[in-house]
């Protein structure tokens, strides 16, 4: 039986040992260490982060896949959600996939009512969009910026952008609805990634990671 | 979805159901809680107090074992209705065997189905074959063999067994450390010996093969039946589950939404014995809970499914 983790789509080259960037992963909930291990195999061994003092000591954050309302529940409870919020205004890179997309939006439909945001993206995003479980589905996403063909996506109770403000950069549409989107240090994706062996993506935001370093 | 996606940035028809959108779901729901509950309004306390998913079903198992009889899937109507009053995933239970129930509850949509021996099985011999479905299934195991057959099947998550609406922890935690230990024995053994392994699992050579390589199932493992506290929860976690499923623990004790927000709590900061703490102070009564060791041999769930 073949892992579904297993792929042969090409993977990011190692970078080298002197600029390797300490990035996190927001670990409240979700599925954290497959982004630990797609960071590593881009170059970028990181760690998880639960606590403010955590995330102090972060130059980058991944915001992993997962359940939106529980991750946003926990971050107001365990006083991670102004810390957050403090950063990404201070220009802390980070990358949503799926609830991570949704924690990285300055709006959304169809959330609970008192479901709160990190944001960073002018954009409004709509939770589950693509439908529930039946309806999740994998295809190949063309990603701007990223070459050597379409990414994996893997698109799981996925939700879609309705809408982005000026400010923010369409990467990537399936079945006319915006998936993949930039604003600056803040990168968000409907899809997984993580889930792939593919991790061009994740290069890409240790790349935004290390730039941010040099300034 | 539609199959002929109109945008020119796709390049391939979608594909639905696949291992990996079904296997992926499950690590979604990874550090959480997944709830049991019987009507929309428990639904809706379990989605407020942090859960990622809830189980929709008649009566919890201590009810269950209580009420006695042939325990089956829930009303289609009773699930619709909690489907409708959450925005967090529904999942649902089918009994052992019964396909039918399996298909209806792929057409009522739920999000992931439950073959569970909570319910009474419908086939003693033999189990849904699960990849014939869209929907992903969870399954139940009390040993790594269990587990690998169920996998085999086509079960995209696994849940140690516990023993349902007991409240008791006990067979919980021998299932999961039963499950741990013979993935570490796997890790020990060579390449020749890996036949005989996966003989004496009665489980596929290549699923052996796998986990002796990876040192890991290849599909999420969650702890189930005898949950009833918070540190309880942090407990599985510990000893290796990658979130827990709260059966009568949360709706048969005396404060279900704080026992709720607390067993959330405790699951996220799993290793850290001052949150636990914290959140175990004044949850009002635990569900009373029953000895396993009394329990006669026709009412142990764990011993349905083989």
């Amino acid at each position: 039986m073949s892992s579904p983790t297993s792929a042969s789509a090409p993977s990011a080259a190692p970078a080298p040992a002197d600029d390797v960037p300490v990035i996190g992963v927001l670990a409240l909930q979700g599925d954290v260490r497959e982004h630990l291990a797609a960071l590593a195999a881009a170059g970028a061994p990181a760690r998880s982060v639960r606590r403010p003092e955590e995330l102090a000591e972060v130059a980058g954050l991944v915001i992993p896949g997962g359940e939106s309302t529980t991750m946003s529940k926990l971050a107001v409870i365990f006083g991670l959600l102004e810390p957050l919020r403090e950063r990404v205004r201070a220009g802390m890179p980070v990358y949503g996939t799926c609830a991570g997309m949704i924690m990285v939006a300055d709006k959304i439909l169809d959330g609970r009512d008192d479901q709160e945001t990190v944001g960073g993206i002018d954009m409004i995003v709509r939770r589950n969009a693509f439908g529930r479980q039946n309806e999740s589905f994998e295809a190949g996403i063309d990603v701007k910026g990223i070459d050597g063909g379409p990414v994996e996506g893997v698109f799981i109770r996925a939700p879609w952008v309705e809408s982005v403000g000026a400010a923010a950069e369409v990467l990537a549409t399936f079945d006319g609805h915006t998936v993949a989107v930039r604003q600056d240090h803040v990168l968000a994706t409907s899809f997984h990634p993580e889930l792939t062996g593919d991790h061009r993506v994740h290069a890409l935001f240790v790349e935004m990671v290390r730039q941010s370093l040099r300034g | 979805m539609s199959s002929t996606p109109a945008s020119t940035s796709n390049s391939e028809a979608p594909a639905t159901g696949t291992a990996r959108v079904k296997r992926g779901m499950a690590e979604q729901l990874k550090g959480g809680v997944i709830m049991d509950v019987v009507t929309p309004e428990e639904a809706k306390i379990a989605e407020d107090a942090g859960a990622v998913a809830v189980m929709a079903l008649e009566r919890v198992p201590a009810d269950i074992r209580k009420d006695g009889g042939v325990a089956r899937m829930s009303d289609p109507d009773m699930i619709d209705g909690i489907i409708s009053a959450v925005s967090i995933p529904v999942m649902a239970k089918s009994r052992i065997g019964h396909f039918v129930e399996a298909q209806v509850l792929q057409s009522l949509g739920v999000d992931y189905i439950d073959e569970s021996e909570v319910l009474t099985p419908a086939d003693e011999v033999n189990h849904s074959d699960k990849w014939s479905f869209t929907t992903p299934f969870v399954c139940g195991a009390t040993n790594l063999g269990e587990a690998l057959r169920r996998i085999a099947e086509g079960a995209a998550m696994i849940r140690s067994k516990g023993e349902a609406g007991t409240g008791n922890v006990v067979e919980a935690v021998r299932h999961l450390r039963q499950i741990k230990g013979e993935i570490a024995r796997l890790r020990g053994l060579d390449n020749h010996e890996l036949y005989a392994a996966a003989k004496e699992l009665r489980a596929p050579y290549e699923l052996v093969q796998e986990i002796a390589a990876t040192g890991k199932l290849p599909v999420v493992l969650f702890s189930a039946g005898g949950v009833a506290t918070p540190a309880d929860a942090a407990l599985m976690r510990q000893l290796g589950a990658e979130g827990v499923f709260v059966g009568s623990g949360i709706f048969k004790s005396g404060d279900p939404a704080k026992r709720a927000a607390a067993i959330v709590k405790a699951t996220t900061f799993y290793d850290d014995p001052k949150v636990i703490a914290d959140v175990s102070r004044d949850l009002g009564e635990a569900m009373v809970g029953i000895n396993c060791d009394t329990l006669p041999e026709s009412e142990r769930y764990a011993q349905r499914g083989w």
